[in-house]
């Protein structure tokens, strides 16, 4: 018998290859292969030519974006693998933005320092390849290929600075409990794999709707595999990580650690459960209520008694992404199907990448002069720096959820989609929401009236002097939280676009 | 059947693995028990693979095969890791590396 008979009979024949679906992914690509060799041939001299060149291919990028969603088709390709669509596309946005506005942060930051910089822009780069590649993947096994490409970069990026105990300490929580929460993600993907045979969501999505959903397999592999993106997007009870990692990361990399990598990992979770996990709404529902419950409250609760800002703001984030994860846990029962929850979840992450990185930055800015971290040392900062202030205060009150600054939108979609559900349960997570909105305005409103009425701790007024590239992302981020929060309309319109064109 | 044994397998080394994840306090066996936690996906994988037929079983191999390479990969960086705590600290025990306390 020809060896070569059964499936892989034939003269093999390359798929079709649409390469302007691709475009992004491979501009990307070129871009930090060309990092990686001028960083080796100028050996050092030409730091500022390295980052400058990542910071063009991230917008060089944008422009295939821009193209395709212009263009505006959808594209499906691999067998329904690979798909590029709105939901996809606003999300590399997204990614390629909040990449950029790092690279700005971290420009100034790394020259202080004595560490190499090539190696830094070209992680950078590959954590947001792997993140773009992540709003794209519609499959197993391209989720957790994606899933790494962002993670272990990362986990690098977390430990730059090598001879720092905490730096080292973070990169160490950061990756053992990342490394586990993969592992626990593949074994419920392995189950979810078993049942259904396959690998293709749209595939696992209605072979999940027929018999044999109902299996305790299916519940056990859907339960493990959230649990393994709980840990990436930090929710309560696995959180433990975010603090210690946000508070020892070099602090560009918490702002995009805080902002990007949870974004990626709701992106995956977003095509996770409503195209592959949409049948068994019994299952991940409750989870995702008792998810969103502890995130919220436990998240709040710690950010109370924290004295050092970057901490603050990671419990602040921990608490961000337990709104975020409030329309999952409602979804079912929408009266417009459980696409609709998405929406609220895009806008809501839309809006606070913007607020979050603009708090990074600032506090980038503040640590400058005064090389502290500890809230007090935020004492009287209207004095020396009001510029600073006002934007300091923008930032809090919007990530506070005070109108007319961008969070507050974000807020009320995500307070709307639980009206709309309406059972009892959907009512008590919203009084549970409500009620941490208000413990959360108590700390960010305790950092404002530091910088506005306390008096400067050493006496020292001189100027803070903030670098360009901070200055241009401060502006950017400000901007957009103020835009947002009188014209809500403009992160509503991509809101409304992130729905997948594929929902039954 | 022989598909219950090799689930049954991959669910002990699983559980082994997440007890050694969550008991070992050298980071080394860390780093093993999360190997052993791939190991069990990559049988999980394959057994049910050969159960579905012939188009699951090519998913399930090359399934298996992305999870040995990246397991690789992350091994590097976590060896790496566990190289750079050793050289600040002359030791890997995880239990003292709390400067934070989180």
């Amino acid at each position: 018998m020809d060896v070569l008979s059964g499936p892989v009979a034939g003269v093999f024949r390359a798929p079709d290859v649409d390469y302007h679906a691709f475009a992004p992914e491979l501009v990307l690509v070129a871009v930090l292969v060309a990092v990686l060799v001028v960083d080796l041939v100028l050996e050092g001299r030409g730091r500022r030519l390295v980052g400058g060149l990542a910071g063009i291919g991230l917008l060089a990028a944008m422009v295939p974006v821009l193209t395709l969603a212009v263009d505006g088709a959808n594209r499906s390709m691999v067998g329904g693998a690979y798909v590029v669509d709105d939901f996809a596309l606003v999300f590399k946005g997204l990614f390629l933005i909040a990449g950029y506005v790092t690279m700005l942060l971290s420009s100034d930051y790394l020259a202080d320092d004595d560490y190499y910089e090539g190696e830094y822009y070209f992680l950078l780069l590959s954590s947001v390849l792997g993140m773009m590649v992540m709003a794209s993947s519609r499959d197993l096994i391209s989720i957790f290929v994606a899933l790494e490409l962002l993670s272990i970069p990362a986990y690098m990026l977390a430990g730059w600075r090598k001879r720092d105990l905490k730096g080292n300490e973070a990169t160490l929580k950061y990756y053992l409990l990342g490394v586990f929460a993969t592992g626990v993600m593949l074994y419920g993907m392995s189950l979810i794999f078993g049942i259904t045979g396959e690998t293709v969501l749209t595939e696992i999505g209605s072979k999940l709707q027929g018999p044999g959903a109902s299996l305790p397999l299916v519940s056990l592999g859907i339960v493990f595999v959230i649990v393994g993106f709980a840990f990436k997007i930090s929710a309560v009870p696995f959180h433990s990580w975010a603090p210690d990692t946000y508070e020892g990361a070099p602090t560009p990399i918490t702002a995009f650690l805080s902002v990007a990598s949870k974004a990626g990992g709701f992106v995956a979770l977003m095509q996770l459960v409503f195209i592959g996990f949409l049948g068994r709404d019994d299952v991940w529902q409750p989870m995702f209520w008792v998810l969103a419950a502890l995130t919220m409250t436990v998240g709040n609760l710690i950010a109370l008694r924290q004295t050092n800002i970057v901490r603050m703001l990671a419990y602040s984030s921990v608490a961000q992404a337990g709104y975020m994860l409030l329309p999952f846990a409602v979804a079912g029962d929408l009266a417009k199907g459980p696409g609709a929850a998405m929406g609220p979840m895009t806008t809501y992450l839309l809006i606070y990448a913007a607020m979050n990185l603009g708090a990074f930055a600032l506090v980038l800015a503040v640590a400058r002069k005064t090389r502290s971290g500890e809230i007090a040392s935020y004492g009287g900062l209207f004095e020396y720096a009001p510029g600073l202030t006002v934007l300091m205060s923008i930032f809090v009150f919007a990530l506070a959820g005070i109108p007319p600054l961008g969070g507050w939108y974000g807020k009320l979609v995500v307070f709307k989609t639980l009206l709309d559900a309406n059972t009892p349960w959907a009512i008590v997570l919203g009084v549970i929401a409500a009620v941490n909105s208000v413990i959360a305005l108590y700390y960010y409103a305790s950092v404002a009236r530091e910088m506005w009425m306390r008096p400067v701790p050493d006496g020292d007024t001189t100027p803070v002097r903030v670098p360009a590239g901070l200055t241009a992302a401060l502006s950017l981020c400000a901007v957009a939280t103020v835009v947002i929060g009188v014209y809500p309309q403009v992160v509503a319109r991509f809101g409304d676009l992130a729905v997948f064109s594929l929902l039954p | 059947m022989l598909l219950n044994q090799f689930l049954l397998l991959g669910a002990v080394l699983f559980c082994t693995g997440v007890y050694g994840v969550l008991a070992r306090r050298n980071a080394v066996l860390v780093l093993m028990s999360i190997e052993l936690i791939l190991n069990a996906v990559n049988i999980n994988l394959l057994a049910f693979g050969a159960m579905h037929g012939e188009a699951a079983a090519v998913a399930s191999q090359v399934f298996a095969l992305f999870v040995i390479t990246v397991a690789a990969a992350e091994v590097g960086v976590g060896l790496a890791i566990v190289l750079l705590i050793y050289r600040n600290r002359t030791s890997v025990d995880l239990d003292q590396v709390d400067l934070m306390r989180g």
